[in-house]
């Protein structure tokens, strides 16, 4: 994988986490009134899942997940794809406007205005949780049965 | 001959109608939301996720609110809506090594690395009704201690570095799906553990249950429990490389158990494995246990005649959506079916009386 697409995996993957309607607000006006063209208009529908016996072993078929898609060309025929986990066509559609501004001049104002803020919450999302769960870490001990 | 009902139309569209107002209850109290239940019933939404087999949180609240808390109607629903959605594909394997826990305790090891972590459990709790939560009462703050994170490696790992408990090894090959093609056996444990993965919690808690009481004997520690988020990539075409489309929250269980060896195997450790989709400990368990009971053939181990044991027996009666349809389709109309049989009766006891006359006269 190059550079380019281990980045654009990354915030792909950012949008696709992004809590509802969070991508939407972030993007500014600027980049509301681009002028676009759907290639694939958002559409809703699953992914099976995977997981792994043994969770190293075998793949099997653990269910599906509902996912929304989308693909969108700028007027410089950029093309932005977008999936987002959930039915959320608005925001499959904000995704593939970000992924395809990210591959024209907007895009240090796009990582500025929108990427960096969706990776701050999620970070702070985190270590909320993980503080939360490090705060019930117990230390179970044995007791001395008295055999010595 | 089958003779189709006609007619009741308006009884039903009656029926219907209450059965709406119903669901609403008393109007003076309020109505729930579908986020409320999301939010505060989500193991309800977890248990309907996982036996329904999509993940979709939102979906899960909604069709509980509409099947009045009825969790197997509910999951009817889900697996009805499932169908009419076009399927954009499979994902790579979730590697649940990477899940950031909220919740990860071993009954085998005290001390493992990453720490035991409790999470938001049930355990250690009195059982005693809360009359505060009928209150209105305040909710106190969960403690948070900051930390930084570290890795939480699986703990049947430590027992393979000293090759005492049998390895997971993948085998590369593409897994059947029972969504996509009907359940036959034999049935390979990729298979398996998806039927057992979408099968009814109480099923499962009474099969695993049993082989703990002692049909298909196999004593489990519960190796390693965790729960959390990973991470879900798919491969997408357009772009040639994998991405990530979305995080979802799994229940993963290992269990370990006694193997005293067999004619292909040396004496070790065996595993059970149990994921399920949200948190859902008590079902990850069961299966689990389930898992490990229907491994028998390949370990080498005894049919006892145990009904864990049995594939076709757990496989075929552990869905409660085929179950409850077939069940409850005997309460459906059947007066042509039942006439036959009246008639076959009347006839029997018309014979039989005959020749009690018969009998009688000679």
């Amino acid at each position: 994988m190059t550079e380019n697409q281990t980045e654009r995996k990354a915030w792909m993957g950012l949008l696709a986490r992004a809590p509802e309607g969070r991508v939407a607000e972030l993007i500014d006006a600027h980049a509301l009134n681009q002028t676009m063209s759907h290639l694939r208009p958002p559409e809703i529908g699953s992914v099976m899942v995977q997981g792994r016996a043994g969770g190293t072993g075998a793949a099997f078929n653990l269910g599906e997940m509902t996912v929304t898609r989308c693909t969108l060309r700028l007027d410089c025929s950029t093309v932005g794809h977008g999936h987002v986990q959930g039915r959320r066509k608005a925001d499959a559609e904000a995704a593939a406007l970000v992924d395809a501004l990210m591959q024209t001049d907007a895009a240090d104002r796009v990582r500025d205005t929108v990427l960096d803020v969706l990776e701050e919450e999620e970070r702070l999302r985190r270590a909320t949780r993980a503080a939360k769960a490090a705060a019930t870490k117990v230390d179970f001990f044995t007791m001395v049965r008295g055999e010595d | 001959m089958y003779v189709a009902v006609k007619g009741g139309e308006r009884a039903i569209e009656n029926a219907h109608a209450w059965l709406a107002e119903e669901r609403r209850g008393d109007p003076s109290i309020d109505e729930l939301s579908v986020a409320q239940i999301r939010e505060q019933l989500s193991l309800a939404v977890n248990r309907v996720m996982a036996e329904g087999s999509l993940f979709d949180p939102d979906l899960a609240a909604l069709a509980i609110k509409q099947a009045r808390g009825d969790l197997i109607e509910a999951i009817f629903l889900i697996r009805a809506y499932r169908t009419t959605l076009p399927r954009f594909g499979s994902s790579e394997p979730i590697e649940t090594s990477d899940m950031q826990c909220d919740r990860r305790i071993s009954a085998t090891f005290k001390d493992v690395p990453g720490g035991q972590i409790l999470g938001p459990t049930f355990d250690y709790t009195h059982r005693l009704i809360d009359f505060k939560l009928a209150a209105d009462g305040e909710i106190p703050d969960a403690a948070e201690v900051p930390t930084d994170p570290e890795p939480v490696p699986h703990v049947t790992g430590f027992l393979n570095k000293e090759g005492l408990i049998e390895e997971a090894l993948d085998d590369e090959e593409a897994p059947r799906d029972l969504t996509r093609e009907p359940l036959e056996l034999p049935a390979d444990r990729a298979l398996r553990l998806q039927a057992l993965t979408r099968a009814d919690e109480g099923f499962t808690l009474g099969m695993a249950y049993s082989t703990q009481r002692g049909y298909a004997r196999n004593h489990a520690f519960v190796g390693e429990l965790r729960i959390g988020t990973v991470p879900v990539e798919m491969d997408i075409p357009e772009l040639g490389f994998a991405i990530e489309i979305g995080e979802i929250t799994v229940t993963e269980c290992e269990s370990v158990n006694q193997f005293k060896g067999s004619k292909t195997e040396r004496p070790q450790f065996t595993r059970g494995y149990g994921l399920v989709f949200g948190q859902t400990e008590r079902k990850a368990i069961s299966m689990a246990l389930v898992d490990r009971a229907l491994r028998w053939e390949e370990l080498g181990e005894d049919f006892v005649g145990a009904p864990a044991q049995d594939a076709e027996f757990v496989l075929y009666h552990g869905d409660n959506i085929q179950a409850t349809g077939f069940l409850e389709h005997i309460k459906l109309p059947h007066y042509v079916d039942f006439q036959s049989e009246l008639e076959l009766v009347r006839k029997l006891r018309r014979e039989a009386g005959a020749s009690q006359v018969q009998e009688a006269a000679e």
